[in-house]
């Protein structure tokens, strides 16, 4: 008998567990096999570049913590880079260090959050989701240590910081960094050998090399196709110079090397972290900036490696108090758009797990 | 596979060790953790007696939460005539302390449950804006108020650094 198949199209999300925020695919099937893929995105638009041209330089801080409320620390990085850059103001060598203290510690932070929720997709239900959480929520403890509040820090001003370290915070870091590796360790034995998650993730949602050059992926979903490129070495910002780590990289370009990336990545921060902390040097944290920061006429880009990729933000300065056009380079964006190429072909169950292995984070997407 | 493997009894280790590790969640509300001696909490307190009526807060604030009304007094002197904060707009970002340049006018507040059955219950004004029950000063921008409130309770406190 000859049984007669149609394409389905199937809309998964916008509120759909597994989308990591509001996202919808919407995939044609031949049975369980994907034949076609869009993305649709913009359900989470809240304006911000637009709301930050009304808004003086300073105030734009608070709104660029809302990009990537999983990495706040560094949406404030690059937007105080890039104001920098437009004012010409220095700043002070004790901030820059513990500028990279906090961009790592937050690149922990969202590593951890990114592996778990990723497990959580293969089907590993909540065990290394919970774990892992448990060790971000330490991290956390120690951003509102200094910045008073838990997700959203506000706490990178230009020309430095808003304020110094409490005298507690070092003692918890270096304690942060002794146990931070035995946890490590048994994250790889729960998930690196485990049979399901290697049937399930070896092999899917490969990226060859060429195509993730092509897309201008960046971070951990480049990284993990074998491109050896972090902004911190090619183009150092912030004292990254002076530090030393390595760049991991996957082979094949599955999800599974961009799992094992993202694991390797949190042991170089630890690294980077160890050093930034050894040699802290004493004295100010934030230069003298005018109350109303009016930059010259002009414009300015900065990048910084964030946990998802190239964070990239322009600003373009008119003179007045306010920025003329804000705008922000996501890589959660950039690195979606080669979801399609990704899962063609696959089951739609692999679709999921190939989606969370991106690591995108809406609030950034539709911005 | 065609290797024969154990990663999965491997992976039922470790969970095992994780049961019998110290638990990491408290019974809220019964019991509470000591917050960030620098939290930026969902109040905001304000000194009657020490502002001097500069609206530099209400200029440094990104949502425009705060609405001041300043006249001259008799004196010639600027006083205050009404100070609002709608809570509902304010997200607790801490630039309004951080640039109120009297030493002891504007804090954060240290704490972190304000629920209300009316939206118009989170605009407070003037007098309401005093420190009171529940509602204390925090360091934030106050180091001298840090320096006297309780540390931080910290998760990692509960490691020992040999136990791995
Ligand atoms: S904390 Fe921020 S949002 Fe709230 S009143 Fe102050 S400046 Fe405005
Ligand atoms: S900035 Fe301080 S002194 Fe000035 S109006 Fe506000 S609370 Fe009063």
């Amino acid at each position: 008998m000859n049984v007669k198949t149609e394409p389905l199209a199937i809309n998964m999300g916008p509120l759909h567990p597994s989308t990591h925020g509001v996202f919808r695919m919407l995939a044609v099937l031949d049975g369980e096999v994907i034949v076609d893929l869009e993305p649709v995105f913009g359900y989470l638009h809240r304006g911000i570049e637009k709301l930050a041209e009304e808004k003086t330089y300073k105030q734009v801080i608070p709104l660029t913590d809302r990009l990537d409320y999983v990495s706040s620390m560094s949406n404030n990085l690059v937007y105080v880079l890039a104001v920098e850059k437009l004012a010409g103001i220095e700043v002070p060598e004790r901030a820059q260090h513990i500028r990279v203290i906090m961009a790592e510690l937050q690149r922990i932070a969202s590593h951890l959050m990114a592996i778990g929720t990723w497990a959580n997709d293969l089907g590993t239900f909540f065990t290394p989701f919970m774990y892992m959480f448990r060790e971000r929520e330490k991290i956390i403890d120690l951003f509102e240590m200094v910045s008073g509040q838990r997700l959203l820090y506000n706490y990178l001003r230009f020309g430095g910081l808003s304020h110094d370290l409490p005298d507690e915070f070092l003692p918890a870091v270096r304690k942060l960094l002794k146990v931070m590796p035995g946890y490590l360790n048994e994250y790889e034995e729960l998930l690196k050998e485990n049979e399901i998650v290697l049937a399930r993730s070896m092999g899917i949602g490969v990226l060859p090399e060429e195509l993730a050059i092509n897309a201008s992926a960046s971070g951990p979903v480049l990284r993990g196709s074998g491109v050896k490129w972090d902004i911190r070495k090619v183009d150092p910002y912030s004292l990254y110079q002076h530090f030393d780590f390595d760049i991991p990289t996957g082979i094949t370009g599955d999800s599974y090397d961009r799992y094992r990336v993202r694991l390797e990545e949190i042991r170089q921060s630890l690294h980077i972290i160890d050093q930034a902390t050894q040699d802290l040097p004493a004295g100010e944290v934030k230069s003298k900036v005018p109350l109303n920061l009016r930059p010259p006429r002009g414009e300015a880009y900065s990048h910084i490696e964030a946990p998802r990729g190239e964070l990239g933000c322009y600003v373009v300065s008119d003179g007045s108090t306010n920025p003329y056009r804000f705008h922000i380079r996501a890589p959660s964006l950039i690195n979606l758009t080669c979801l399609k190429d990704m899962v063609m072909g696959l089951k739609i169950a692999d679709a999921i797990v190939t989606f969370g292995s991106i690591d995108i984070c809406m609030a950034e997407v539709d911005r | 596979m065609s290797r024969p493997n154990f990663g999965i009894p491997k992976g039922l280790l470790v969970t095992l060790k994780n049961i019998i590790r110290h638990p990491v969640t408290v019974q809220y509300p019964d019991e509470r953790l000591v917050i960030s001696r620098r939290a930026r909490g969902t109040d905001i307190i304000w000194n009657k007696n020490t502002c001097i009526a500069c609206r530099a807060c209400e200029r440094a604030c990104p949502t425009k939460a705060i609405s001041i009304d300043v006249s001259r007094g008799e004196d010639k002197k600027l006083k205050v005539d009404r100070f609002q904060i709608d809570f509902g707009t304010c997200i607790a970002c801490g630039l309004c302390v951080e640039s109120c340049p009297v030493e002891d006018a504007l804090y954060m507040s240290y704490s972190y449950e304000r629920a209300v059955y009316r939206r118009e219950d989170l605009i407070s004004s003037d007098d309401e804006l005093l420190p009171g029950e529940g509602k204390q000063p925090s360091g934030y921008a106050h180091p001298e108020v840090e320096k006297t409130l309780t540390l931080q309770t910290l998760l990692l406190d509960k490691d020992r650094e040999d136990s791995q």
